[in-house]
């Protein structure tokens, strides 16, 4: 499935390639043919993470003070955890920033 | 036909005729409003001028008292004095905004809440565009690194507090204005008192804790929340608690880990970022007071300098179980003053003081004044700076070694080496010490760690980093 993944925040600085913007594939869990959203941030923490996950994922959801949103909502709004993305979603992960 | 367009010419004329006499008549009872507001407050020994009330500290007894003011020239039926029409003209012209736009904002009192690079161009504006009653919150003073970002702040005003600083600015624009500085650092035990004077909120904070503070005496006291962010080349804005939308809680019940809180004061900022949440802050909150468009509620714009783009995201609306917020919350304004937001979040009140972690032994550290000795005692060393290499660019001892620390493990072959040859060179054939460095003496101690498990047992950091350096052995040495 095509995906556009987007960190922002700071998120990009764990990647392996520390730029915000990624177009990925992410394979749908054998035979289902979907892709969850917990199954992309597995995948993201599988594939794109390159240091310290804990500042990504806290158990198998994002760690506190990370925003995720599909298509520009909040995935809670979606389903959270549950939702399940379509061809060609964009997937956004933004760290909330506290300074001023 | 002729005599139905003679009557309407007629009609249009007298139309006219009223509109110029009414229009008189308002310019005059706004100079009569203004005298009479003179008359009033000169016993007082105030000189006319209301902006001097805000002189006084603390005067602001709140968005009652800001209605009441007259140096605004509005009278009860919301008519414009002459010299308010020409100085907000462009504003009454907006058919969106006009005469009513005008005098809900003169009748509003907003609370700046940080006089920083955010709160720099939220307060300038709001004073500008002749918001009631301004108040400004902050316990810092003005410092020389703050002058590229915090545009209110000027180079007199250095190491003076910077509501000082902040409300002398917004009075210099606009001296019709109501304009109070409250020079304490907003705190559980006093944000109520100072909160509860206000009919809206602008967080222009610079921290983590504060802004779960300012979000839940927000909503204790059920004022809308203007909350805007930046760091590096990013920012974001929201306004919360207003027409359904979420607190701060509902979106982050939990505070993030405390690596995961990034500082301004370690991270950088462009000047320009902050400055443009600032603005943007500004008008959510004119919009807000005078419900005029849509506030940015249960959304969030997302800013990124970088790339110039801004996204608006949908964001969840107010959680039913928010411990804060929700229906069934428990949550008083005593809980409110006890509530310990900095062991909650684990992060200190304030931009400057980044948590110092104590890793190592006592033995396994030497202080900066020891390190001179050393050197001035010639005795062989490797002098190696664990900071990142843009952090090493700006200024650094010399001679030293940059690796850092997130490539040390990597680079330990390369630091065996330099070790050796360092040591083949001194002449007393006595094996080198491996002195560790950075800015404040944290990471310089995780490095330690991972050099004492990797081998190389003798390596000692340094207490302090470079800042202890600049502060005990070379005062030229420049701070960052």
């Amino acid at each position: 499935m095509h995906l556009t993944l987007e960190f922002g925040g700071g998120l990009e600085l764990l990647l392996k390639s520390s730029t915000k913007v990624h177009k990925v594939e992410v394979p749908p869990k054998d035979g289902e043919g979907k892709v969850t959203m917990k199954g992309l941030l597995s995948w993201v923490k599988a594939n794109l993470i390159k240091e310290r996950p804990e500042m990504f994922v806290k158990g198998d959801s994002v760690r506190p003070g990370v925003l995720v949103l599909i298509n520009d909502c909040d995935w809670e709004l979606c389903g959270g955890l549950d939702a399940e993305l379509e061809e060609k979603d964009v997937v956004v992960f933004i760290s909330t920033l506290h300074g001023g | 036909m002729d005599g139905g367009r003679r009557g309407r010419g007629r009609r249009q004329a007298i139309e006219k005729e009223l509109k110029k006499l009414r229009e008189e008549r308002e310019e005059l009872d706004g100079r009569i409003r203004l005298l009479e507001s003179q008359l009033e407050v000169r016993p007082e020994g105030v000189d006319g001028a209301a902006a001097g009330e805000g002189v006084v500290y603390g005067s602001c007894d709140g968005s009652v008292a800001c209605r009441r003011r007259r140096g605004n020239g509005f009278a009860p039926d919301g008519g414009l004095p002459a010299d308010m029409i020409y100085r907000y003209s462009r504003h009454l012209l907006l058919p969106d905004f006009g005469v009513e736009g005008q005098r809900k904002l003169s009748q509003s009192s907003i609370l700046v809440v940080g006089a920083g690079g955010l709160g720099s161009p939220v307060a300038l504006y709001l004073a500008a565009c002749g918001v009631g009653c301004l108040g400004i919150v902050d316990g810092d003073d003005v410092e020389l690194n703050n002058l590229h970002r915090q545009i209110i702040h000027k180079e007199a005003y250095v190491g003076q507090p910077k509501v000082k600083s902040a409300a002398d600015a917004c009075r210099e624009i606009n001296s019709s204005i109501k304009v109070v500085d409250h020079h304490h650092t907003l705190k559980p035990r006093n944000a109520l008192e100072i909160v509860r004077k206000y009919d809206i909120v602008v967080d222009a904070t610079d921290n983590l804790p504060t802004r779960y503070m300012i979000s839940d005496c927000c909503v204790l006291l059920n004022k809308p929340l203007v909350s805007g962010a930046a760091l590096g080349l990013e920012g974001q804005l929201t306004v919360y608690h207003h027409n359904g939308s979420p607190c701060y809680r509902c979106l982050f019940p939990s505070p993030p880990p405390v690596a995961a809180c990034q500082r301004c004061s370690d991270s950088g900022v462009l000047g320009v970022v902050p400055g443009v949440i600032g603005c943007l802050q500004a008008l959510e909150a004119i919009k807000v007071a005078t419900a005029v468009g849509e506030p940015l509620c249960g959304r969030m714009l997302l800013f990124d300098a970088l790339s110039a783009r801004i996204r608006i995201v949908k964001l969840r609306g107010s959680l039913p179980d928010c411990t804060i917020c929700g229906e069934n919350s428990v949550f008083t304004e005593q809980d409110f003053q006890k509530f310990d937001y900095e062991n909650f979040t684990q992060s200190p009140m304030s931009d400057k003081t980044a948590p110092s972690v104590n890793l190592l032994p006592e033995n396994a550290r030497i202080t900066s004044r020891d390190y001179k000795r050393l050197v001035d005692n010639g005795e062989p060393h490797l002098l190696l700076d664990v900071r990142p290499m843009h952090h090493f660019q700006i200024a650094s001892i010399s001679p030293s070694m940059n690796i850092p620390l997130s490539m040390l493990e990597e680079k330990l072959p390369t630091l065996k080496t330099s070790l050796k040859e360092t040591g083949a060179a001194s002449a007393s054939g006595k094996e080198p010490a491996l002195v560790v460095l950075c800015r404040r003496g944290n990471d310089s101690q995780r490095a330690v760690q991972l050099l004492r498990e990797n081998g190389f047992a003798s390596a000692k950091d340094i207490i302090g980093g470079l800042q202890a350096w600049g502060q005990d052995v070379d005062p030229d040495f420049p701070v960052y």
